[in-house]
């Protein structure tokens, strides 16, 4: 396949959303099955271009088509430009991949809905997106990918909007994604400023010459975005709410793949984030503080969704912290971020099918020994739970030791931090697993936990074997690093202690997570949440009052305002509006006066008329 | 003794015969030929015949002059014919061509019989007394006037005339020719007869009384001039120095009879009356046809005879646009007929022409890129002539017991009734609103251009307030039509014949084509460049 057709990978997807959407009922009958055979196909277009990348000199790989001039004001030109690179291409698997087997997942799960073919329609109008924002050459295009996503994922999150909550989340994610939008069209705009085009090549090429103020401030617009979109604090909000959505959501895009895109944009702007110091440890900072924060929130959670969501912010910390160290952290944020997609969406969907058997219950304190009722849905959960943990040899093992490694080499509170956070994982995560599939079982007579049918463990199976092998990305031969070096850049790390010593500790600080975890769920667990509970639970449970937060600092302040702006326009725009109206209607209603119907008085007027045209004339002659 | 007077009387040996450049002036040839027929087959032909050969006649007669008139426009010619009677240049070739079509739509308007059970817009018998028993037989037995074809024709071949003529006796009998047949017309409807022909009445002794001024006006400019001809007029404004009252009083009387014919305030008075009271297919040619024929004329006019003293006619017709474009769009805001509704939104139309009009935006006067007054007029009247015979068409369509249901209580919740008619209805109202992607904006846009280039900037800045008010009647229909609830005894909407169809489809495709790629009617604008003399 010839590296001209990528825009098929984009194509392909986004005709199946229209004709899933546009068709109506008519697609009702084999809409799910076109809605998964889109994603397949760009994932064979994605192979295709894969290997036929490996043939290739590493510089040679990047390749960019012009699809379209897309506008042209004045100097500011905006070419539709797609780049497909060792990093894109990467995305590219991920996305079609993990999303093909979501697809399929969805076709069991969503067997009862019945909507499931807009449900259809919206995952591919995700894919489409998701695969523009990493395939585009042009900021602004990736700005729309942006959107695309942002929109596919409030209307996903919303699907069941009879649900009020579910509603609500839908529009919390949207509101708080737009705060992070501002950074990026912000960003846009200062880069037409600055360098005349938003095209990648132009400004990476110009990002040199730039004072640091203003690659500061293109850092940070860029952070800001980054932050809406991975729900990195101080936007992480929305991402807990956003488990409203269908499990399958929550797996593709609230954890494998959309959340990840701040990572994506902050490595591919790498060559701004080179050329200032300050806004890169702004990102470390904020990687790190929600890799801890996120970990916190995952300790407190009894909702399996909301857990695992919590999980997924702090895992994204660890991305976003190892993208903000530099040349020396891309590769593995990148890393991280593939085995990431891979054993959260393996769990998601694990937890998906847990739900499923529990007739959509959601609270682990309802669960317990579920292990033997659901033989496959455990051992594959158990893979994504040993690869999260970083146990070698799983796929995460690799990916997270790197980026804590990294982080020590640093700067020594950093690496604390991280090897904190891995802590605190091991501890949720094992308590996840105790209170759903240990212990006694704590369900309701009327509920008969089964397996899930073989359409949803199926690809469980393939992502537990992704996440056992994920690592062999970088163990065979540090592949990974090869294979991006050319995009991204790579320098060696050399962290205080031995590679070896390093790695020793980490997974003693993780069996001390565990053995906390063991200790304190072995015992019985109520099937109500305690209430009579300490201020650091409270503190956890409350979302580290991430909401109050917001409450406080935005949305009154913000409802005051617009108070005060409604009662100015109902007493000063509406008053002048009305005003002026009344006015001319007035002078309209004199005139009118004039129009008598009677023939004598229009001849008049007309003499009147005449008159004045020939004193006007006079006038300026003598003038 | 009677051999020498016969040779005083009658110089035979000096007589030559006039030139006539028969093939540049066959698009008028062929449409006065046409009507001229016309009237005979009225007097040949039996009555079941007429109908069918009366329309055939007019549209074959109106086809063969557009096309005559295309091979004019590919050879580009410009010269005056007709021993300086009529210049066929690029303005006026425009001109021809657009009224020719505009006059293909209208006749088309004109046959239809399908919106009114069978019957015609037009009276059966006119000498019939309204409400007789005359008038019911005549009803009865579906008789109708198939004189309105040739009428037609001989007033598009009268405003072809008048908007070529290079000699203000021509021009006044162009004129003559193109209103007589209009007054004629006016009284023609078959519905709401008495409103119709005092529509007539009052449209005929006002256009006569400007027509008295007109005829005042070229008398004096003789008086000044010594000729009728345009290129003399503008020679004896560069040479004389003496006459200048004459001069003066002869422009404002000429000017007082061209601005009657363009809808012009303080000359305005007949419209709102006449356009409600005429059929409104007769509006509509009116409001579109005439309205051009009307502006090129005054440019013509103005431009080539009168050029030489525009520094003292441009303030007071600056004066005259800004009084047109702020009484027309003011006034309108109070009106509750769809058809005075839109006889002000054409009185507001014509002040946004005058802007540019008086814009004086010309190769000669310095102006050496950019769009020319001459331009952007004939651009502009194309963007808004389509429309408004749409638009015209579509209120023939919105009929109760009474025939058409004109006032705009009846237009509440139509957009219920009919989404489709509403929504055209309001997308030409939203095009005269002059809103972007639609013909009214770019043609806005032209004149505008021409006004701003040419010095008149505070016409631009009181034209775009006065789009703004205009925009407040425009929308207040949409709303009514969209946002109110469909009262039990709404009119019927009438199902269109193609005639109408075709006339509200070309209206529909012009809004759009003009307003998303303006490019090609600009160039041809463009290419017609300026008046000769």
């Amino acid at each position: 396949m010839s590296h001209e057709l990528m825009w098929l990978l984009v194509a392909i997807p986004a005709v199946s959303a229209a004709i899933l959407l546009l068709g109506g009922k008519a697609t009702n009958g084999w809409g799910h099955l076109l809605g998964t055979a889109a994603p397949l196909a760009s994932f064979v277009c994605g192979v295709l271009l894969f290997f036929q990348m490996q043939g290739l000199d590493g510089e040679e790989r990047s390749e960019t088509i012009k699809l379209f001039e897309w506008f042209s004001v004045g100097s500011i030109q905006v070419d539709v430009t797609l780049l497909i690179d060792q990093l894109s291409i990467l995305f590219v698997l991920l996305i079609t991949g993990v999303g093909s087997l979501i697809h399929i997942y969805s076709i069991g799960y969503m067997a009862h809905d019945a909507r499931r073919r807009r449900f259809f329609g919206y995952l591919n109008l995700f894919i489409a997106s998701m695969l523009l924002l990493v395939l585009a050459a042009d900021y602004l295009v990736v700005f729309v990918g942006w959107e695309g996503v942002g929109l596919a994922s409030y209307l996903l999150i919303g699907f069941w909007q009879h649900k009020h909550s579910a509603a609500t989340a839908a529009k919390k994610a949207f509101v708080v994604n737009r705060v992070g939008d501002i950074g990026l069209s912000l960003a846009v705009m200062s880069m037409w400023a600055l360098f005349g085009s938003s095209a990648f090549t132009t400004v990476n090429a110009g990002v040199e010459g730039v004072s640091s103020t203003w690659g500061t401030l293109l850092g940070l617009m860029l952070l800001l975005a980054a932050c809406g979109k991975s729900a990195q604090v101080p936007l992480q909000s929305w991402l807990l709410d956003a488990m409203e959505g269908p499990t399958p959501v929550s797996a593709l895009i609230h954890a494998a793949t959309m959340v990840t895109a701040g990572v994506y944009l902050v490595v591919r702007s790498h060559a701004i984030y080179e050329v200032t110091d300050a806004a890169s440890t702004a990102v470390v900072i904020v990687g790190t503080v929600t890799a801890l924060v996120g970990a916190i929130i995952g300790c407190a959670k009894d909702d399996i969704k909301k857990a695992l969501a919590g999980s997924t912010m702090s895992q994204i910390g660890y991305m976003m912290l190892a993208a903000g160290l530099g040349p020396a952290g891309y590769v593995f944020a990148i890393f991280h971020l593939l085995t990431h997609g891979f054993f959260k969406a393996n769990m998601f969907l694990g937890a998906g099918s847990v739900m499923h058997g529990m007739n959509d219950d959601v609270n682990m304190r309802h669960y317990g020994g579920l292990a033997k009722y659901m033989k496959v849905t455990f051992a594959t959960f158990a893979f994504g739970y040993l690869a999260i943990l970083g146990i070698p040899p799983f796929a995460g093992f690799f990916s997270k030791d790197k980026i804590i490694e990294a982080a020590f080499a640093d700067n020594l509170v950093i690496g604390l931090c991280a090897l904190l956070g891995a802590g605190i994982t091991a501890f949720y995560m094992t308590r996840l697993m105790l209170m759903t599939f240990f212990g006694e079982k704590r369900w309701e007579k009327d509920v008969h936990p089964h397996e899930s049918p073989a359409v949803m463990t199926g690809p469980l199976v393939v992502l537990a074997a992704l996440s056992l092998g994920g690592g062999a990305l970088y163990f065979a031969g540090h592949w990974i690093v090869e294979w991006l070096e050319p995009v991204v850049g790579h320098e060696e790390h050399h962290p205080p202690v031995s590679a070896l010593v390093m790695t020793l500790i980490t997974l003693a600080v993780v069996a001390v997570g565990i053995v906390i975890a063991v200790v304190l769920y072995r015992r019985d667990i109520p099937r109500e949440a305690p209430v009579q509970v300490s201020p650091v639970t409270t503190f956890a449970r409350r979302d580290v009052y991430g909401d109050a937060l917001n409450e406080a600092v935005l949305m009154r302040p913000g409802q005051y305002l617009t108070r005060t702006l409604v009662w100015l326009d109902n007493r000063g725009v509406d008053g002048l509006v009305n005003g002026l109206a009344a006015l001319f209607g007035g002078l309209s209603g004199r005139l009118r006066r004039f129009q008598t119907g009677f023939v004598r008085s229009y001849a008049l007027s007309m003499v009147f008329g005449a008159a004045f045209v020939v004193v006007a004339l006079l006038a300026v002659r003598l003038s | 003794m009677s051999a020498v007077l016969m040779t005083q009387v009658l110089p035979l040996a000096d007589f030559v015969a006039p030139k006539i450049e028969y093939n540049e002036l066959a698009p008028l040839l062929v449409v006065f030929g046409a009507a001229c027929v016309g009237v005979l087959a009225e007097a040949f032909l039996p009555r079941q015949l007429r109908h069918v050969a009366q329309v055939a006649l007019a549209l074959v007669g109106l086809v063969v002059a557009a096309v005559l008139t295309v091979l004019l426009m590919v050879d580009d010619k410009k010269l005056i014919a007709a021993q300086g009677a009529i210049s066929v240049d690029g303005p006026a070739l425009f001109t021809w061509i657009t009224l020719l079509t505009l006059t293909v739509i209208s006749v088309l308007l004109f046959a239809e019989r399908s919106v009114d059970g069978g019957l015609s817009a037009f009276a059966g018998q006119a000498a019939a007394v309204p409400g007789s028993e005359a008038e019911r037989e005549g009803t009865a037995a579906k008789v109708e006037h198939t004189e309105v074809f040739p009428l037609t024709l001989f007033a598009v071949g009268g405003m072809m005339l008048f908007a070529s003529a290079n000699d203000l006796l021509i021009m006044f009998v162009a004129l003559e020719v193109f209103s007589l047949p209009l007054y004629l017309l006016c009284g023609l409807a078959r519905r709401r007869r008495l409103i119709s022909q005092e529509a007539a009445m009052k449209y005929f002794l006002l256009g006569a009384f400007a027509s008295a001024f007109l005829l005042y006006g070229i008398a004096l400019l003789y008086g000044y001039a010594g000729t009728m001809s345009l290129g003399g007029i503008s020679d004896a404004l560069a040479t004389k120095t003496s006459g200048d009252a004459m001069l003066l009083a002869g422009t404002g009387l000429i000017a007082v009879g061209l601005l009657f014919k363009v809808g012009a305030v303080p000359f305005h008075s007949w419209t709102p009356d006449v356009y409600q009271g005429a059929p409104t297919p007769v509006t509509g040619f009116m409001a579109a046809c005439t309205k051009i024929a009307a502006f090129i004329g005054l440019m013509r006019v103005f431009y080539v005879a009168l050029g030489g003293s525009r520094w003292d006619w441009a303030p007071m017709m600056w004066i005259v646009a800004i009084l047109t474009m702020v009484v027309g769009s003011i006034v309108a805001l109070t009106q509750t007929d769809v058809k005075r509704m839109l006889a002000y939104s054409s009185i507001a139309h014509a002040g946004f022409l005058l802007t540019a009009f008086v814009g004086l935006s010309q190769a000669g006067s310095g102006v050496t890129n950019g769009i020319t007054s001459t331009q952007a007029v004939l651009f502009y009247l194309v963007c808004y002539a389509f429309p408004t015979i749409g638009a015209f068409a579509l209120v023939t369509l919105v009929r109760d017991a009474g025939g058409e249901a004109t006032h705009l209580s009846r237009w509440a919740g139509l957009g219920k009734k009919s989404p489709l008619l509403a929504g055209i209805f309001a997308f030409f109202l939203l095009g005269f609103a002059g809103i972007p992607l639609t013909a009214g904006f770019t043609g806005k846009w032209a004149v505008f251009t021409a006004a701003w280039t040419g010095g008149a900037w505070p016409l631009v800045v009181v034209a775009v307030l006065c789009s703004l008010v205009a925009a407040f009647f425009y929308v207040r229909v949409i709303v009514l039509m969209f946002f109110s609830d469909l009262p039990a005894d709404a009119p019927d909407v009438a199902l269109p014949g193609w005639q109408t169809t075709t006339a509200v489809a070309l209206g529909l495709a012009a809004t759009v084509v003009l307003g998303v790629v303006p490019g090609p009617v600009l160039a041809l604008a463009s290419r017609a460049g300026e008046f000769i003399r």
